[in-house]
This record gives structure tokens, C-alpha cells and sequence, in this order.
């Protein structure tokens, strides 16, 4: 399965080996480039829940593909949120069920941040993003 | 000059963790074993393993022996009047369950159990859920600007229908003394059980459950240096008396048939199962450690890191603590840098701190915070370990500002 571009460019900026400066500045970078949601998206039915940090997730199934959108008040956790949506934006329901996202993080040096004691939040995205695809998912 | 602990060395866990490129200062969440406690835990199992308070042979009786001379030291600790008076639970969760559910047929509908704003989770869920079960009125003292315990309020709010008043006498988020002595004679003078939440308070100097006067002081062993998996609830005799039963089987029970049994009483008829008899054992080390310490000098040396620690955090723009924090720890906020942001960054520099809400959910909320960063001393931490923080702070809030 080809990379989608974005991926494709994450990987080349964060697969090589980084000092968690730069790795903290390249995830700011990243967080900025995020699409900011709207107001009303910024609601609580699209809050997900399980995280210390305020994180929304909007998912939109067009074409047989998933476009997904988010948002959070935690900068470095918005870079995160970039990073995923680079990896799943434009893949289909079969391609999302199969995708190993704890690989993908693994291959960014970011495994750390998809620990179970971790409560930024990432896991709770991911969670969230299963419980939409599956509810719409379509063979 | 930087401050030395004299008792690091004891520790192994702190110097493996100092060697992995972790600065531990978590110590309100647990804390680390010294080396003594680590010998008795493999020396009760490697000396050969048995249950206790049931069988006659030399392993069990020497394994009861051991487990109950634990109990000894922890009451002399407590400076309890017997050993009876101390029973072993598997948390300090567990021993407000255990009251909660002790308690419930001496409280009836539109009675009040009395807490405060700051209590941790485990001091406030059982009586919440006991509250709703009973149909009674769970009254929230109030603090102040200080995060003291407002007494005035609490003077006003405690009455006739208290009938537990159950408080901490060390916040776990707000680091200050409570003053228990003035708010447990209030909840005395109107005939209410006096409870308080030791978790952390215990492992700051020695404290007197005599002198306090409270029916009940629950704490647990693994902030206290001991093993995880142990709790311990005190109580003054006649108060023990009043619990009833609450966990059922193993040797808690004096006679059993069938359709009905007999329950012994405290201690034992609070510890039913098999208890953590080598938690129980090696925290009985980890008190002989402990008492072997000077404690005149512990003290000082704690005092002198939390001062270091509030001068560090008073000297940096845009910090604002929680509370008054006047031992063991400090929670703070910085202005315009959101809590998980300084988490994650401090975490990549390898300082370890609580961030979050606590397990003080409600107190976070009373503050207009939805978290805060937490940094805890134990009495093996250095100067070094503050001054490795503040540089890793120093330089996440260059990256984040």
C-alpha cells in the first residue's frame, strides 16, 4: 500500500533520528498546520473522552473514504492529531481496519506517545476513530 | 551547595531510575523501596512461603509470627495502644470501602457525612456512592484562599446531623497541613466518627492517632516506603466495634454451617481471604528502616528540598501554585502554557512528575483547572534531582512560549 503524500512527508521529517527538541518543535510545526475545527465542531458529541486534554474528532465518510478532522487545546497533542490524519485521511473502511497505527508511530520515534499509561489522549483518538469507522463501515 | 540525601544509597529503585536518565518526583504517587524491604520480601518467599493465621506447622507459624509482628510495629508506629487496633487491608481504597460499607447500617435517611473540597478520590467515592445507597446528605467543606480547610464554614456546616466526618489531613494536590485538631472537635462535639485520610500525611513525620483523637486513620503502605498492595486502617476500639462485616470468607470467621456463621472481630474479622502476607511482612522493614532514621534529620532535609522547590517556582514568571503548599510537594499552573504540553515536554527530558488532575477531580474543577503538574519529594531526593527539573523546565517553557 502506497503512502499517502502527507505520510509520506512526516516520515521524512520526523523518521530520522531526532533530539526531543527538535522533535517537539517539528510536532508544534505539524500542530499548526491542522485545519482549526469550527465553533459548533468544537461540540460534545464530537468530544472524545478518555483524554486530560480537550480533543474533538469529526469523521466524514465520502467516496467509500474517510476524511477525518481534529482538534485540541494541547499544542504538541495537535501535532499528534496531525500525524494521524496525515497516515488514515483518504483510506477506506477495509484500508483503516487494517492499518497498524502503533507501527506508524513506531516508524515517526513516537511509540512512546501510544503507551497505555499515557493519558494525552492519542489512544483515546484512535479508540474513537474505531468506534465511528466501524458503526459506517462499509464493504 | 547542593543538597545531599544522606539515605539515597538506600534506595535501589531511585539510583537504577537516576541511572536510566529518570529524575523521580512522583514520590506522592509512590515512592521507592529501600534495599531492606526488597531482603524481606525475598526472604519470606525464598525462605519458604506459607499462609498465615491457619495451619500449625513451623512455615505457618512462621510466617504468622512475622505478619503479626508487622502489626506491632505499625502500631507503635501509629503509636496505637494495641496492635488489635490495626487492620490490614489490600489499599487505603479499600479501607474507606471497608467504613463505608462498616458504617451503613448505623446511618439513616437525611444524615450527613461531611468531607472537604481536596479529598482524593478514595476518600470521597465511598461515602458518595454510601450517601446515594442510603439517601443521606453528603455535605463539601469548603476551602480557602490557602487551601486551608476553612474553619469558620466548617464550624457552621458540621451539626447535629453529622454523623461521619471524614477528612485529609495532607492534600495530595495542595501539600499543606490541615488543622484536624480544631475540625475533628467540631465533628466530636455533635457525636460524629471522625475519619482521616493519612495517605500522605503519614509519610511526613511521625503522627500520633492518640493524640489526634480520630476513630479512624486510614494510610497505605506504598507511599510509605513499604510494598504496594497493603493498606492500613486504624481505629479506636469502641469505634471498631461499631463496623459490621463487609468481605466475607477465609479465616475471618469464628463459626460457619451452612445456612449461617459467626464473625470475629477486629482485626481479623476485617481480613478475609488470604491476606498480602509478604507485603505485610516487608512493610513491617521498611517501618524498622524508617525508625532506625534520624528523623530530626529526615525532616530537615525535606524541608530544605521543599523550600528549594518553592524558590525555584516563585523565581519563574507566570507560575502560579496551588494552594500554600508547606511540605512534601507542589502543584502549579504557568500562564498561557496548557498542562499536557509541559507534561509531555518534561516527560522527553526524562523528569518524572504527576501531571493531571490528580485523583481530585471535583478540587481541580473548584479551581478552574482541568489539570496541574505536580512535582513530590521523597526523603532519598537531592538537590541535583530539583536542579535537573527546573533546567528541563526552564527549557520546555523556551520551546512552548
Amino acid at each position: 500500500m502506497n503512502l499517502p503524500a502527507g505520510a509520506e512527508q512526516a516520515l521524512a521529517a520526523f523518521g530520522q533520528c531526532l533530539g526531543w527538541e527538535q522533535r517537539a518543535r517539528l510536532l508544534m510545526q505539524w500542530g499548526e498546520r491542522l485545519p482549526a475545527l469550527s465553533d459548533e465542531e468544537r461540540c460534545e458529541a464530537n468530544r472524545v473522552h478518555g483524554c486530560e486534554s480537550q480533543v474533538w474528532l469529526v469523521a466524514e465518510h465520502r467516496d467509500r473514504c474517510w476524511q477525518f478532522r481534529a482538534g485540541s487545546d494541547a499544542r504538541l497533542l495537535r501535532g499528534l492529531l496531525a500525524l494521524l490524519l496525515a497516515r488514515v485521511n483518504g483510506l477506506t473502511g477495509a484500508e483503516l481496519a487494517t492499518i497498524d497505527l502503533d507501527d506508524w508511530f513506531g516508524q515517526l520515534g513516537l511509540a512512546r506517545q501510544l503507551s497505555p499509561s499515557r493519558s494525552n489522549g492519542l489512544n483515546a483518538v484512535l479508540q474513537r476513530m474505531r468506534e465511528l469507522t466501524r458503526d459506517a463501515w462499509i464493504p | 551547595m547542593s543538597l545531599i540525601s544522606p539515605w539515597r544509597t538506600d534506595f535501589p529503585g531511585i539510583l537504577a531510575l537516576d541511572a536510566e536518565g529518570q529524575t523521580y518526583l512522583d514520590s506522592a504517587a509512590t515512592a521507592q523501596k529501600p534495599q531492606a524491604m526488597l531482603d524481606a520480601l525475598l526472604g519470606y518467599y525464598a525462605g519458604g512461603a506459607a499462609n498465615v493465621h491457619r495451619a500449625q506447622h513451623l512455615p505457618g507459624e512462621r510466617a504468622t509470627r512475622a505478619f503479626e509482628s508487622s502489626r506491632d510495629k505499625v502500631a507503635r508506629w501509629l503509636n496505637a495502644a494495641e496492635p488489635s487496633q490495626i487492620v490490614f487491608t489490600r489499599s487505603a481504597t479499600e479501607a474507606f470501602n471497608l467504613l463505608a460499607y462498616g458504617l451503613e447500617h448505623e446511618l439513616q435517611a437525611g444524615e450527613q457525612i461531611v468531607i472537604s473540597a481536596l479529598e482524593h478520590h478514595a476518600n470521597l467515592l465511598p461515602w458518595q456512592q454510601l450517601a446515594q445507597r442510603r439517601h443521606l446528605e453528603l455535605v463539601v467543606l469548603p476551602l480557602d484562599e490557602s487551601g486551608l480547610i476553612d474553619l469558620e464554614q466548617a464550624a457552621g456546616l458540621i451539626g447535629p446531623r453529622t454523623r461521619v466526618l471524614a477528612l485529609s489531613q495532607l492534600s495530595n494536590v495542595l501539600g499543606c497541613w490541615q488543622p484536624l485538631t480544631e475540625l475533628l472537635a467540631l465533628g466530636k462535639a455533635q457525636g460524629a466518627l471522625t475519619v482521616v485520610d493519612g495517605a500522605q500525611g503519614v509519610v511526613h513525620g511521625r503522627h500520633d492517632v492518640e493524640t489526634l483523637g480520630c476513630d479512624f486513620y486510614v494510610c497505605s503502605s506504598h507511599k510509605l516506603y513499604g510494598p504496594d498492595g497493603v493498606g492500613l486502617l486504624y481505629g479506636r476500639k469502641p469505634a471498631l466495634q461499631r463496623l459490621r462485616h463487609w468481605q466475607f470468607g477465609g479465616e475471618m470467621v469464628r463459626v460457619a454451617d451452612y445456612q449461617g456463621a459467626e464473625f470475629r472481630a477486629a482485626p481479623l474479622g476485617f481480613e478475609a481471604g488470604t491476606p498480602p502476607i509478604a507485603g505485610v511482612i516487608a512493610l513491617g522493614a521498611s517501618l524498622d528502616y524508617l525508625a532506625a532514621l534520624d528523623a530530626a534529620a529526615v525532616a530537615a532535609h525535606e524541608a530544605a528540598l521543599h523550600a528549594q522547590l518553592l524558590t525555584g517556582l516563585r523565581a519563574r514568571t507566570g507560575i502560579r501554585l496551588l494552594g500554600a503548599p508547606t511540605v512534601a510537594l507542589a502543584s502549579f499552573v504557568v500562564e498561557g502554557v496548557h498542562n499536557a504540553d509541559l507534561a509531555h515536554l518534561l516527560t522527553e527530558q526524562g523528569i518524572a512528575v504527576r501531571a493531571g488532575h490528580h485523583c481530585a477531580m471535583p478540587l481541580l474543577k473548584r479551581l478552574g483547572l482541568a489539570g496541574a503538574i505536580r512535582v513530590s519529594l521523597g526523603l532519598y531526593n537531592d538537590g541535583a534531582d530539583l536542579e535537573r527539573f527546573f533546567a528541563a523546565l526552564d527549557q520546555a517553557l523556551e520551546l512552548l512560549r
